[in-house]
């Protein structure tokens, strides 16, 4: 029991990296590949955050009255840096995935991957 | 494409909003050391204000004031930001990045030269993120003509 | 160490792409010279690095200032400075024949093109410079995301073969990242050096070894290792040719470098071939990868994409070296990642002075080529002789090396797999040949007389970058005794 309650965080993240997975490869539509693809990355980024809490801890933003930090107060900040630019890169990576389904569109009329390879094909 | 709906009570209200969300977009990149936010938040938040312009208005009168050209330059502008206190804290004679040289160019003690130089950047990557937040939305909100009227 | 050699590797490409732009709306015949200007400064600091790695050791750059393990340092060790000079000197080369080949394909586009071009180097640069595991995920990235937008301007199906590389490939970052997040919650380190002390008393966990698989599945994605090399071939045939001659004999090398830097540096050969059976499953897979490219490329009639099949061969000749665990296959392998990186480069040029041309890409149509691209078709001829392994060719000593570690490994399988892939390479490549040079184009096909053709070779800024990878692969393979014994030796990890 301890290891389905206590490591809740890790079998969410499990279950959405999955799904995103199963997405980006089961369906057939583009679009719904890029949408897995978000889910897939953002599942680790809920992995990552995750594990940097800690109980009764607060934001990791260091008030100026205080005398000095003590770690065990603050969540553990570099995860949350880390993702910061994990963040990012899904941005960017979604922005050029927009583009080249644009450039499909244009080219092929539809968005469904079995009928641009059949126009491939000609 | 979808035609233009004029609306007046959208019209005015994100007409008049849109000043306050830019500056909100200037409060989150400014105070990035003292609560959430920083560079990419704040980057997003003022790319946001053009996008609620955009969805108001016809996307040519937006195009009026942040034009390809200049959207395209904002973005290099920032990154040359970036890379350019950096490449500064190399030349003053530290390691790249390593912002406690800048005490000599700002008149700062070494460790507030730290904060500075982090702001500087964070300066700089809003100034990116709200350039390609914009340039993303112009590209998929155009069907790809954005890119036509470049040539 | 402070000298500033390792960070202007990266800035100065980094710099010169965004102030591209802001020049190329000003002037835009500067940019050209400007691209070249970045890449050759980035070709003399890595040359630089390496001479001075090899006189004084390993050079640590600590980025802000800060020491690790809380800072990001670059580590130049001969191994990294190696594929530095590589990276650069090959993407150098490249730069000066994109221009022609860009104009041909896309003349309204260049500014952007060369923009890209250089992000993409930036991030191949970073990849290897970087001692830290988290930047090396960020370069990665920026490489990827270059590589996407750039093969995506190609021929028809471009676009759809770009997606397909992008679904791919950000399913290899992704779990590269996830063993990046897996290591840090075991070790609470990013620092590769930190790492390899913190991993030897927690080999035990079975975190660590998750975390190596998932690295190892990532990386073999990225490096197109066999069932993962599915991506390659659509992205490499319809990407232009100024790219594919890029971003070919490159981004697969890079690859192959962080497999043996995290393989054997981070988590150590002991962990890697001992502990886990990563070698034995490595070679395994290398050695169909091998098989399998060698018979897929006899099938394809389009020259490109028979490239591409032949590169996905050679991948496997790298990952059977390292897979292989013995200092003779290491250097194999590592002597490998250079001699590819010029065949390839050479290969990919060829396919590019072709189109540049309006010849054909398909083999049945290369009738009489030997006349009119004479020095074209004669580069074509040395790179395939060393991609068949042929002394005094580069090719030769690299797969001799390889064929040495399987037999010191007593594995007698994957040296005759090694051999009957070479023998398959030249079935392949004396295809194409006999094509080219033995079958004259007839003027009128009763009187037998062969046509007058006239030399109308490649423009200069294509030919002189082929002839120099040519001249590279001949003096590569003069000079692999001194490679060896000069660099190589020190750039395999100490317990082999």
């Amino acid at each position: 029991m301890e290891l389905i309650v206590g490591k809740y965080n890790y079998w969410m993240y499990i279950l959405l990296m999955m799904i995103g997975f199963y997405a980006m490869i089961g369906k057939r539509n583009l679009v719904k590949k890029v949408v897995g693809m978000n889910i897939f990355q953002t599942s680790i980024i809920l992995f990552f955050v995750s594990t940097a809490a800690k109980r009764g801890g607060t934001i990791p933003i260091v008030e100026h009255s205080s005398h000095g930090v003590q770690a065990f107060q603050y969540v553990n900040p570099l995860p949350h840096v880390l993702m910061l630019t994990a963040i990012v890169v899904m941005v960017s990576t979604f922005g050029v995935a927009m583009a080249l389904i644009l450039m499909i569109y244009r080219r092929y009329n539809t968005l469904e991957e079995d009928e641009i390879l059949e126009l491939r094909k000609q | 494409m979808i035609a233009f709906f004029e609306d007046v009570i959208i019209q005015t209200v994100c007409r008049i909003l849109t000043p306050f969300i830019q500056l909100y977009g200037l409060y989150v990149i400014a105070h990035g050391h003292h609560s959430p936010g920083g560079g990419f938040q704040g980057g997003v938040i003022l790319g946001a204000s053009f996008i609620l312009l955009c969805l108001a208005y016809d996307i040519k009168e937006v195009k009026k004031r942040m034009s390809e050209q200049w959207n395209l330059l904002f973005c290099s502008i920032g990154v040359i930001i970036y890379a350019g206190i950096g490449a500064l804290c190399l030349v003053l004679g530290g390691n790249y990045l390593d912002y406690s040289r800048l005490h000599k160019i700002l008149f700062l003690d070494p460790i507030e030269a730290r904060s500075m130089g982090i702001f500087g950047i964070e300066v700089g990557v809003g100034i990116t993120v709200m350039a390609v937040m914009i340039s993303i939305f112009l590209n998929l909100a155009s069907e790809g003509e954005h890119e036509r009227e470049l040539e | 160490m402070t000298l500033p050699f390792p960070i202007l590797i990266i800035v100065v490409p980094l710099i010169s792409a965004f102030l591209m732009i802001v020049i190329g709306w000003w002037r835009k015949s500067l940019c050209y010279p400007l691209m070249l200007a970045a890449l050759a400064v980035s070709t003399f600091s890595s040359v630089a690095i390496l001479i001075h790695v090899m006189a004084h050791g390993t050079l640590h750059y600590y980025l802000g200032g800060w020491d690790p393990p809380w800072g990001i340092e670059y580590v130049i060790d001969p191994l990294n400075g190696l594929v530095a000079v590589i990276v650069s000197g090959i993407s150098f080369l490249i730069g000066i024949s994109s221009k022609r080949l860009a104009e041909k394909d896309f003349p309204e586009k260049l500014v952007y093109f060369n923009c890209i071009f250089l992000l993409q180097v930036t991030g191949l640069l970073g990849i290897v410079v970087t001692g830290d595991v988290f930047n090396l995920y960020v370069f990665l990235e920026i490489a990827s995301l270059a590589g996407y937008a750039l093969i995506a301007i190609g021929e028809d199906g471009a676009p759809f073969a770009s997606f397909n590389y992008m679904i791919y490939g950000t399913i290899g970052a992704c779990f590269y990242l996830l063993s990046v997040g897996y290591l840090y919650v075991v070790t609470g380190s990013l620092n590769m050096a930190d790492l390899s002390k913190i991993l030897p008393d927690l080999y035990h966990s079975k975190v660590v070894l998750m975390a190596f698989a998932f690295f190892a599945v990532g990386v073999a994605i990225k490096m197109a290792l066999f069932p993962l090399h599915v991506w390659l071939p659509d992205a490499y045939t319809y990407a232009p040719s100024s790219v594919s001659s890029l971003v070919a004999p490159l981004t697969t090398k890079v690859g192959a470098y962080v497999l043996i830097r995290i393989m054997y540096t981070v988590f150590t050969p002991e962990f890697a071939l001992n502990t886990i059976p990563a070698g034995t499953i490595l070679c395994w897979v290398a050695a169909t990868a091998a098989l399998f490219g060698c018979i897929l490329a006899l099938a394809q009639t389009d020259l490109k994409r028979m490239f591409s099949y032949v590169l996905i061969a050679e991948v496997g000749y790298i990952a059977l070296g390292v897979g292989l665990g013995n200092r003779q296959a290491l250097t194999g392998a590592i002597l490998h990642i250079l001699n590819d990186a010029l065949m390839m480069a050479s290969l990919f040029l060829i396919v590019g002075a072709l189109s540049y041309k309006e010849w054909p890409r398909k083999i049945d149509a290369f009738r009489g080529l030997h006349r009119k691209m004479p020095l074209t078709m004669a580069s074509f001829v040395i790179t395939a002789l060393s991609v068949i392994g042929l002394p005094p060719t580069c090719g030769f000593f690299s797969k001799w090396y390889l064929v040495l570690g399987a037999i010191e490994a007593k594995e007698w399988l994957f040296a005759a797999v090694l051999l009957l892939s070479s023998l398959l390479n030249a079935i392949l490549f004396f295809r194409v040949i006999e094509k080219a040079y033995f079958e004259p184009v007839l003027d009128d096909p009763h009187e037998g007389k062969p046509k007058e053709m006239e030399i109308d070779e490649a423009p200069f800024t294509i030919l002189i970058p082929l002839l120099l990878l040519t001249a590279g692969v001949l003096s590569a393979g003069l000079l692999s005794g001194k490679i060896v014994s000069g660099v190589i030796r020190f750039a395999i990890p100490a317990t082999f």
